[in-house]
């Protein structure tokens, strides 16, 4: 259930301002909101967007909330792969990095 | 009115987004393609452009997942990203309301489709509109088949909603034109972003193009997984457009692979 959570806090951080606005006023707040586990809830505050890879977080909300936390695209796969070496292979879903 | 037009092309947010970063001469010669695209849909004087995609998380999320969704409202929004990111401006798109509600009535008799009566489009309609419908005065009839990740409608699914798709818009008196829209291999969104799996590409590519429905159905979406990445399920955008244009064969205008655009950028046509 947890990972889906994470999901749509991070889907509606992307997608709706008033969910912005509460998120930048009190970041821990709006998020206990959320059933999230203590690794999750650190990763959305850090922002880890390295272990939110790792975690499962669907790409297309990934790539999104990145940018939001001012990631431009270079420094958005590097912060993935960084998140593969640090915590290791991806744990769910199917965006999950692939061998080249 | 007969199907007016039948086509294929590729949408990834870099093609407009990052379109600074990529080789200007293989950049060019995708746009130039975009282009033919236009003025074959402009010569077919559509009243109504169908446009199939495959959204990303912009108005169906996982707490209510259609296969299928229909747009029937007059009108749109788009893009729902950041404008700067994908480089497209914000704008309303021309819909209408009537026109979708007749094509989802006939499309209900053969394929269950949601519908929504907003739609907020993303790069997946966006970018596709950016170079087929520049001036945004097209009526848009947007279309969803659901790409993003298991569990996924069958290809035989994908396939029946683009026929009944065809025999909707056969039936109005409206002229209908359809654009699919998607990827074929690639890895989005991921640390492998840019790979690219051209054989795999050209293969799918010579089966649209011939159109033959158990070649194009024959993948598995294991296969599909390994071979051309999860952004492969997109698939299911250009079969729906193969079925629309069944018993008419396609040609293939543009195939290059673009790695910073993250895809094997294409343009398609069927002759109807």
């Amino acid at each position: 259930m947890s990972l889906y959570s994470l999901q749509k806090l991070l889907y509606q951080l992307n997608r709706d301002p008033d969910s912005r606005a509460r998120f930048k006023q009190d970041p821990a707040a709006h998020a206990r909101a959320f059933e999230l586990t203590d690794e999750e809830m650190k990763a959305v505050l850090d922002p880890d967007i390295g272990l939110l890879y790792v975690l499962g977080v669907n790409g297309q909300i990934l790539m999104h909330y990145a940018a939001l936390r001012g990631l431009e695209w270079s420094a958005y796969i590097e912060a993935m792969r960084e998140g593969v070496r640090r915590h290791g292979p991806v744990r769910a879903g199917i965006y999950a990095m692939v061998e080249e | 009115m007969p199907l007016v037009f039948a086509g294929v092309c590729s949408h990834a947010p870099g093609i407009t987004g990052r379109k600074d970063q990529a080789d200007p001469a293989v950049r060019d010669a995708f746009y130039g393609a975009f282009d033919r695209m236009r003025l074959a849909i402009e010569a077919a004087k559509p009243d109504a452009l169908v446009v199939v995609g495959a959204e990303h998380f912009a108005n169906f999320f996982m707490d209510n997942m259609p296969a299928f969704a229909l747009g029937m409202a007059d009108h749109y929004e788009g893009p729902i990203e950041d404008e700067q990111w994908l480089g497209i401006k914000r704008r309303r798109v021309p819909g209408d309301r009537a026109l979708s509600e007749r094509l989802i009535a006939r499309v209900m008799r053969d394929v269950d489709v949601a519908y929504a009566e907003e739609w907020k489009f993303d790069h997946g309609i966006m970018v596709p509109l950016n170079f087929l419908t520049p001036r945004y005065d097209v009526t848009i009839i947007p279309a969803n088949i659901n790409c993003q990740g298991p569990p996924l409608t069958p290809l035989s699914r994908a396939w029946a909603f683009g026929r009944a798709l065809r025999k909707a818009a056969d039936e109005m008196p409206e002229r209908i034109a359809l654009v699919g829209t998607g990827g074929i291999s690639h890895w989005p969104a991921t640390p492998n972003s840019g790979k690219i799996n051209e054989a795999w590409d050209r293969e799918f590519l010579k089966r649209w193009s011939a159109n033959r429905r158990d070649e194009l159905l024959s993948y598995t979406d294991a296969e599909t997984y390994r071979e051309a990445g999860q952004g492969g399920f997109e698939i299911r955008c250009f079969i729906a457009a193969a079925a629309a244009a069944e018993g008419a064969t396609g040609e293939i205008w543009f195939y290059a692979p673009i790695p910073i655009f993250a895809v094997g950028c294409t343009i398609g046509v069927m002759n109807l």
